[in-house]
């Protein structure tokens, strides 16, 4: 928030402690959509083109009500659609909004090896700085979600910002603005996940959805957008949403301890060239002691 | 004339002296060395945030990120050319067996107790191989990590193991390279001069490359 280095620290000539110190909480925000009440009017999706400057690109049609197969560098919300089967013989039609999930533990931002070009701010949201990126798409590798996605014209990495720089002004993001039916919420990361939770425990009570649930995966530290889901046991069916996603193991090992062990061999391998050069020095042709003797035969050339 | 030139060969060659390195071959090691060490610099600008500055020396990240594949082709194909033209003088022979057990007098200078060896001796095969083989691994998962925006969404698990076997390969060449920077400046005085005007004395190539000399001298 822009007003929190306003908040008053000390007061002179006052008795006693600071009126409403640390009253104020540390906002991380998050963004909570609810899946249950998404009629996937895409209002969403224009108003994330709209904020974000780009144009209304073609769609591909196969079959389904979704704009595109996966969320585009110039398209980075997308409502999911999906016609889920149940064992009943059932049908449940499921809308998700996909978009960067804003990781605690961004795989993204550890596998990228260009300085400035991803940056986690302290509420939580996680920004690609396009300037600094160097294209090598990396990033791609990190992220669980298949969320960066590559302009092959520019050689840069784009994807959701959670409008940073509506949210820095105080401003709820371009889709939560736009949502009619309210299943967008905005706010903090505590009282997003009191909502979500109050929504599926309503669900679980009061309607057939037994296995309703909240979205906020452990495995990458939590999101920074949460979901509530009528059947939080199988998110897979939502549109690919992974049940339990985390920062590839081989990029963890990649970027730990190989790099450490690399960076450790380089600068011993240095020193240990310079030692030897110490304490051995170069060859010296001794033409008297091996003029291309062989030890074995003895003969000399 | 005092210099004994070589017919065919475009290096002259002045009394005292064998001819070690023809034109070809120092051309096809020096464009191999070029663009191995425009793929290591900005490799390593890759690797550790620490050597990203690398990459402000070759126009700063993204033209280096432009550039790292290409150099990695040349590094590949003069790899495959040099393969072409050693593959013979690296072939192992059983005297190779012999200098492995004694490397510790050849490491420690101990030069009359090392066995003769031919036109490369055991390490510089060893280091050749490990170089010929980490290239065909580095250019196998390059090529898959030059564009990682043509992976399918359920073969992303395959770029990751390759961005990992791409790294780990190239730390296998940079040891291999360190030594090889060392020994051929440093511990082998002549080895470089060899490799840039193509002959050493002869001297020289008795006292490092015996079995070689033998036979070049028998075939003048």
């Amino acid at each position: 928030m822009p007003s929190d280095n306003l908040e008053i620290k000390a007061i002179s000539g006052h008795p006693g402690t600071v009126p409403g110190a640390n009253a104020s909480r540390d906002y991380d925000v998050c963004k909570l959509v609810d899946t249950t009440t998404c009629i996937g009017c895409k209002a969403c999706e224009v108003a994330c083109l709209e904020w974000n400057g780009y144009e209304f690109r073609e769609t591909t049609f196969d079959n389904t009500y979704q704009t595109m197969p996966e969320t585009a560098w110039n398209y980075w919300n997308l409502i999911k659609f999906n016609e889920h089967e149940n064992e009943d013989g059932t049908l449940s039609w499921l809308m998700r909004k996909d978009q960067c999930m804003h990781c605690a533990d961004p795989g993204c931002l550890m596998a990228c090896p260009a300085d400035g070009a991803i940056v986690q701010y302290a509420n939580g949201i996680v920004d690609f700085n396009q300037e600094h990126c160097i294209g090598c798409q990396y990033c791609l590798t990190g992220c669980p979600f298949n969320i960066p996605k590559f302009n092959s014209a520019t050689k840069k990495v784009f994807k959701c910002t959670l409008c940073s720089d509506r949210v820095g002004a105080g401003l709820e993001p371009a889709c939560i603005k736009s949502c009619p039916t309210g299943c967008l919420h905005f706010g903090s990361k505590d009282d997003m996940k009191a909502l979500a939770e109050q929504r599926a425990d309503q669900l679980r009570k009061t309607t057939s959805h037994k296995d309703a649930g909240v979205y906020d995966p452990a495995g990458v530290g939590g999101t920074h957008v949460i979901y509530v889901l009528h059947d939080a046991k199988n998110p897979e069916k939502y549109g690919g949403l992974p049940a339990n996603p985390t920062v590839p193991s081989m990029v963890r090992v990649w970027k730990r301890p190989l790099k450490w062990l690399g960076n450790f061999a380089m600068a011993f391998g240095i020193l240990g060239a310079a030692l030897h050069y110490l304490r051995f020095g170069p060859k010296t042709i001794d033409d008297k002691k091996s003029d291309g003797s062989n030890r074995e035969t003895g003969e000399r050339l | 004339m005092s210099s004994i030139s070589v017919p065919r060969e475009e290096t002259t060659v002045p009394a005292g002296e064998v001819l070690r390195y023809n034109f070809k071959e120092r051309l096809c090691h020096w464009l191999n060395g070029a663009a191995y060490v425009y793929c290591l610099l900005t490799g390593l600008a890759f690797d550790t945030p620490y050597l990203f500055w690398l990459a402000s020396i070759f126009g700063g990240g993204a033209t280096a990120r432009f550039w790292h594949p290409w150099s990695g082709l040349v590094f590949f194909g003069a790899t495959l050319w040099m393969h072409a033209l050693w593959k013979p003088d690296m072939a192992p022979i059983p005297e190779d067996r012999e200098w492995n057990r004694n490397i510790q007098y050849y490491v420690t200078n101990q030069d009359d107790r090392v066995p003769p060896q031919g036109r490369f001796n055991a390490g510089q095969k060893t280091f050749y191989w490990a170089m010929f083989y980490s290239a065909i691994v580095l250019l196998a998962t390059g090529l898959i990590m030059w564009f990682p925006e043509k992976m399918p969404r359920d073969m992303h698990w395959l770029l990751t193991v390759v961005t990992f076997i791409h790294s780990a390969t190239a730390l296998i060449t940079i040891g291999a390279f360190i030594i090889h920077i060392y020994m051929g400046v440093f511990m082998v005085p002549g080895g470089l001069r060899g490799m840039t005007t193509g002959h050493v004395p002869e001297r020289w190539a008795k006292f490092h490359h015996p079995l070689w000399y033998r036979k070049i001298r028998s075939q003048r």
